[in-house]
């Protein structure tokens, strides 16, 4: 599985929240996705949609999604175009969140990606491409369980297909 | 080998044995939802093929984020939660009954050595009840709903040891924010801590329940404690569920020990727009604040309002700022009006909230506005997180917050104690 993409990076890299992400008083007053998805980042730099202009991969440094566990925050990420995150680390609640609905979510050394940088990701060799800067890194290859449910979309596309977790 | 405590749930709910980092699929004792995740939990269940309840008896829904609903939007999700309720025949907390984290242990859902799973991240609370008690997403609660079990990676664990005795006018949210503000927001992603030591066996379970409910806070998955008789005692209040202590082995494995020491502790602040940028109240003494807040899941409890009303009896807050209280329940708001708290606090100029989760998240009541500054006993100050990205948000103890309300600065409780 090969995603590819370019580049955001955000002006804060460590430590961004979910309330950053999308703020508590969006996600009460918004309830459709795609609506909600203009909203993401929108405390943190509200010029932000525009910035994003389509791109698909974020790449921020540590803790990417810490704080509540509010599912609106990967989902209007994903409603964003967000197909993939790469992070130092995430906060586990929202790694959970964003896995259940298919963005995928690699750990690895971000230093070196800089925002527009041509990124692609092979997910079963478990490498990351930086065309831009014609470097690349091994990160994890994700579990079985996990490939499967980002192939399927969604952890509840695998629920529906195994009646159950697999492992 | 020896297990923690983490480990021992974990394997207790997986039926098999399991150690730190190995991936199982767990038995989950009860989960929950409340108004901000619950209608996505509809949403995605709806979705599932097998749309049926696993055990209607270990699921409930809190209205409490937005309560009583500020508009027509959040209305309709209200009554969506309650239509799923009725529709599946499921346990539904309403409007004024209060905060979840109150609720699920005061309604005696839990009891030790329990798995519990909500959809909010603070559900990391329990672990001062000796539970494992993590907050997951809404997506994850839908399953576990209809199954009855999810999927953990078992995390390891980091020790807290705090021996020593709190000082005169210091209490477990300046330990807490102590703590936070040396391991960092990221000092335990995807960990367990325990937090032990004598410090923790001499606080009541009121203060202990503060420091558990902010683990999340340095990231972690769980913030355990071991059971004692108080921590028994109180469980017997509110369920009859037979209490099953879970104690770590003493070759248990962990990842790091870190110890503190109580007596070096003063009181703490966070300050603005991070829980780990904290300070001593000394430093930033004689802030102006507009506003000050009492409640919430970290510090709403009986024992925190009796703090407040012991500093504020006699006393009238400042002119120039507002002072808004929420009790975390219908049970503490009860006891409280009962101690003649309530009648204190009101005397002194605070304004009574409905039990919930009050200003906390920005939904309703008590928004700041533009450059104002806010000081509150909650447990996150992100920028516009109580609904206005351009106000300042300090956390900060129930004491430091109503002596701050007397003076309309940033003020160290010590001054008002005798």
């Amino acid at each position: 599985m090969i995603i590819k993409g370019e580049v955001i990076r955000l002006t804060q890299d460590d430590d961004v929240n979910t309330d950053y992400i999308i703020s508590g008083r969006y996600k009460f007053q918004i309830q459709d996705p795609k609506e909600l998805a203009k909203y993401v980042f929108n405390d943190l730099e509200p010029d932000f949609i525009k910035r994003l202009a389509g791109r698909g991969i974020i790449a921020a440094g540590e803790n990417f999604g810490c704080g509540s566990s509010r599912e609106q925050a990967p989902l209007a990420l994903k409603y964003a175009g967000i197909k993939a995150i790469i992070a130092k680390s995430f906060a586990r609640i929202f790694y959970r969140n964003a896995f259940n609905l298919g963005i995928i979510l690699i750990e690895a050394d971000t230093e070196d990606i800089k925002d527009g940088d041509l990124i692609e990701l092979d997910l079963d060799s478990g490498f990351l491409k930086n065309k831009s800067r014609e470097f690349e890194l091994k990160v994890n290859p994700l579990p079985e369980f996990m490939k499967e449910v980002v192939k399927l979309g969604s952890i509840v596309n695998y629920f529906n297909k195994y009646g159950g977790f697999k492992f | 080998m020896g297990k923690t405590i983490a480990e021992k749930i974990l394997s207790s709910h997986a039926g098999r044995d399991l150690k730190a980092n190995d991936l199982a699929v767990c038995e989950v004792d009860f989960c929950f939802g409340q108004d901000g995740t619950s209608g996505l939990i509809i949403d995605s269940f709806e979705k599932l093929k097998n749309e049926k309840v696993a055990d209607k008896s270990r699921f409930c829904m809190v209205i409490d984020h937005s309560a009583p609903s500020p508009n027509e939007r959040v209305s309709e999700i209200h009554n969506k939660m309650r239509n799923f309720a009725a529709k599946h025949d499921l346990g539904m907390y309403d409007i004024g009954c209060g905060v979840c984290h109150q609720i699920v242990p005061e309604g005696g859902h839990v009891s030790c050595g329990d798995l519990v799973v909500g959809a909010d991240s603070h559900t990391c609370t329990y672990g001062a009840l000796n539970i494992f008690s993590t907050g997951m997403g809404s997506t994850d609660l839908s399953i576990i709903l209809a199954s009855g079990k999810t999927w953990f990676k078992v995390p390891e664990t980091v020790k807290v040891m705090i021996d020593g005795e709190l000082p005169k006018g210091v209490y477990s949210k300046d330990l807490i924010l102590h703590i936070t503000g040396d391991v960092g927001a990221n000092g335990c992603t995807y960990k367990a801590i325990e937090f032990c030591g004598e410090t923790i066996r001499g606080l009541s379970m009121d203060a202990r329940l503060t420091i558990s409910n902010m683990a999340i806070e340095v990231g972690a998955k769980a913030g355990i404690m071991d059971a004692d008789e108080k921590t028994i005692d109180w469980l017997k209040r509110y369920s009859d569920k037979i209490p099953q202590p879970v104690a770590s082995d003493e070759d248990a494995i962990y990842s790091e020990i870190k110890v503190y020491n109580a007596q070096e502790v003063e009181p703490m602040v966070s300050k603005p727009h991070t829980v780990d940028n904290t300070a001593t109240v000394s430093e930033v003494e004689g802030t102006k604040v507009n506003q000050g807040y009492i409640g919430t899941c970290t510090n709403g409890r009986v024992e925190d309002l009796r703090i407040a009303a012991d500093i504020l009896k006699g006393r009238k807050v400042n002119s120039e700022v507002r002072f808004l209280v929420a009790p975390a329940s219908q049970v503490v708001y009860l006891e409280a009006i009962r101690e003649g708290i309530i009648s204190t606090l009101i005397e002194a100029g605070a304004v009574i909230l409905t039990p919930g989760c009050g200003p906390c998240v920005g939904t309703h009541q008590g928004v700041p506005a533009d450059g104002e500054v806010v000081i509150s006993t909650a447990n996150r100050n992100f920028k516009g997180r109580m609904g206005n990205p351009n106000a300042y948000i300090y956390l900060a103890s129930p004491a430091t917050v109503a002596a701050s309300m007397i003076t309309g600065r940033i003020t160290d409780p010590r001054s008002y104690l005798k």
